[in-house]
């Protein structure tokens, strides 16, 4: 049972300030994993919950405790660290029994939970190697099991996967996945990718600049994101934006842009509307993109002259210039279409988003 | 290795290998030589029709056993183990505690402490022994060993501190950051997990500070005087040579001697040494 609360978080390293007014609250149980580009703040925050920076202002609590000079030690948390940082002259065994002889735990009981750690993530074999002697898989489940033997309030993870290979990355996702929920701990995970973000939190952070931009569930953040840069930064391939003048045209509104005029649909027309005449960015994700068929609105029309055509197998990437905007769009793989060709292409009007040209936030 | 055509590979690296080895390794071979040739042998004119400079055909052990009977030479080795030892340990345990004090605990100024240390290893010996016997003799330390264990950590520490915080800067942060979480406190930390991952480092600084004071000479040339308390490079020069008589061969046998102990320290802890000369810290 633990939650861990921050609130009005602070950091500043000389005259820098990397971590801006932080307030979360992290359920009991959750998997909350904290996302942006390198520099947003992300690692500095999870270390002040871990108790390696000192806070400037604001406060953190685990349960109801404030934890703010409370030293790593005693506020019963473990955490995975990028580069495992695995005890270089202690076997895997040993590895994983520090915390616990330093907590002073019965030999029986350590052994007991070395074993069962070992057993759920598959070393008992390696038990007698040292940290040099594995892979690096094998050094990210050691890593792994010195948390799980600490039976901590709360799980820290800093870029567990970062050094990873691709093809593993995505295996131990699904493993730390499975992991929590067989052992239902509290978890603290901190990524640049937003692929780990999306399939690992219950709820996610996205960050940048020191300052929360949004806290969500995955899809919340995928369908409904609060400003553009959580636009972009949510999908892969990554949404389309293009700079358009919002305009009423026989009181219908539309985005209005070279090569490109778009009817907005229901609500957004009603928010639109307020900004008649701005300048606002439109935003569609490459996947909410098909060829126009005679069933599409001609108001969700435009034409594109494809550029590049990236074959993925499974689906076609379309990089195509719209006037001088450049967009991607994801079209079905049975499609035959080359460089340079000029299409029609739809856009799905209930996927669409606008962001305020000034502030950036979704109207 | 170098690649190409034959001459290319004894031009530029079997040539180059063989010069180099032949330089180093020549002051060794002369010390021996001298060591086993009679006086006969030694004191020939280099026109004499049997000069024979780089070998010897008469093997004798007179030298080795002059220094053992004649003079107090297993006295100084002795002294200078002595000496040696302690004054490493003593540097050692201050350079270590130092060093990671300077490379971890992020308090004002320690960049520019450590710089100072550093400098004050930069003071030659030949400048500070003056002041330095002023206080050995005020400390009433004069012709004991004691003036030279006191002495040489002043310039071994700000070595081994150097070297440490070198090493200690090596050593990923996070494996004690990690350390702390599971629970120990910083003192435990260093204890359990950063000391012993430098072990290679606080070898070859030990080795080093070994060395170094083994060898010194200056210190130990001022601040002792009677035969039984010197060390091996001052009891050899002083008691060997008497006015402008060289005794070659005892001299050589002494430096021999006195060079042994060194090199098995150094090919004891060859494997570490260098390890800890280039910093390798496996994760």
């Amino acid at each position: 049972m633990a939650e861990v609360s921050l609130h009005k978080l602070n950091k500043k390293f000389d005259t820098t300030h990397v971590v801006k007014d932080v307030d979360l609250q992290i359920r009991d149980k959750e998997f909350m994993v904290f996302v942006g580009p390198s520099g947003c703040g992300k690692t500095t925050t999870l270390r002040m919950i871990a108790g390696l920076e000192a806070i400037t202002t604001g406060e953190i609590r685990i349960d109801d405790r404030v934890v703010n000079e409370v030293p790593p030690m005693d506020r019963d948390i473990a955490m995975v660290f990028q580069n495992y940082a695995l005890y270089p002259h202690m076997s895997v065994a040993s590895n994983l029994a520090f915390g616990l002889k330093m907590r002073k735990f019965e030999k029986a009981e350590i052994e007991k939970r070395i074993n069962n750690a070992a057993a759920i993530l598959g070393i008992e074999s390696l038990l007698q190697r040292k940290p040099r002697q594995l892979s690096g898989g094998q050094r990210q489940r050691v890593a792994l099991g010195r948390a799980i033997v600490r039976d901590p309030k709360v799980f820290l993870f800093d870029e567990p996967l970062s050094n990873l290979d691709a093809k593993l990355r995505v295996q131990m996702r699904v493993e730390l996945k499975k992991l929590h929920e067989r052992l239902a701990v509290t978890s603290v995970y901190v990524t640049h990718d937003q692929v780990e973000a999306m399939t690992l939190g219950d709820r996610v952070v996205v960050m940048k600049d020191g300052l929360v931009q949004q806290v969500g569930e995955p899809l919340e953040l995928y369908n409904t994101p609060a400003n553009r840069f959580v636009a972009g930064f949510i999908g892969s391939p990554a949404m389309n934006f293009a700079d358009v003048t919002l305009v009423e045209n026989g009181g219908k509104p539309l985005a209005e842009a070279e090569g490109l005029r778009i009817g907005l649909p229901g609500e957004l027309a009603a928010r639109a509307r307020a900004k008649a005449g701005q300048k606002a960015t439109l935003g569609i994700r490459p996947e909410d993109i098909h060829i126009a068929t005679a069933a599409d609105a001609p108001e969700y029309c435009f034409e594109a002259s494809v550029e590049v055509v990236e074959q993925l197998g499974s689906e076609i990437l379309l990089d195509m210039r719209v006037g001088p905007a450049l967009m991607v769009a994801s079209v079905e793989p049975t499609l035959r279409v080359r460089a340079h060709d000029k299409l029609k292409l739809a856009l799905k009007p209930e996927r669409l988003h606008l962001f305020d040209a000034e502030s950036e936030a979704a109207i | 290795m170098i690649e190409g055509a034959l001459w290319r590979r004894w031009v530029f690296y079997n040539i180059p290998l063989i010069l180099f080895v032949f330089v180093l390794l020549f002051p060794f071979y002369w010390m021996i030589v001298t060591t086993f040739r009679p006086d006969g042998e030694l004191y020939l004119p280099w026109n004499a029709p049997n000069y024979m400079p780089f070998w010897t055909n008469n093997p004798t052990f007179e030298h080795i056993l002059y220094l053992f009977e004649e003079t107090n030479f297993a006295r100084w080795m002795f002294n200078t183990m002595f000496i040696a030892l302690v004054s490493t340990v003593i540097s050692l345990f201050c350079g270590v505690l130092a060093g990671y004090a300077l490379a971890r605990l992020n308090f004002p100024y320690a960049g520019g402490l450590g710089t100072a240390i550093f400098i004050t290893y930069l003071v030659p010996q030949t400048l500070l022994f003056i002041p330095l016997a002023e206080i050995i003799r005020n400390f009433q330390l004069g012709d004991t060993p004691w003036s030279l264990i006191l002495t040489y950590p002043t310039f071994l520490i700000p070595f081994c501190t150097w070297l440490m915080m070198g090493y200690f800067k090596a050593i990923p942060k996070e494996l004690e950051e990690c350390a702390r979480i599971d629970g120990a406190s910083r003192w435990k930390a260093m204890v359990y997990i950063i000391i012993p991952v430098a072990v290679p480092g606080i070898l070859s600084s030990g080795i080093i500070a070994f060395t170094l004071s083994w060898n010194e000479f200056i210190y130990a040339l001022v601040f002792l005087s009677s035969p039984d308390q010197k060390t091996v490079p001052v009891g050899v020069t002083s008691e060997l040579i008497r006015g402008d008589v060289f005794f070659w061969g005892p001299l050589m046998a002494g430096a021999l001697l006195g060079s042994i102990p060194v090199a098995i320290v150094y090919s004891f802890f060859v494997e570490h040494y260098v390890a800890g000369l280039t910093g390798s810290v496996k994760g």
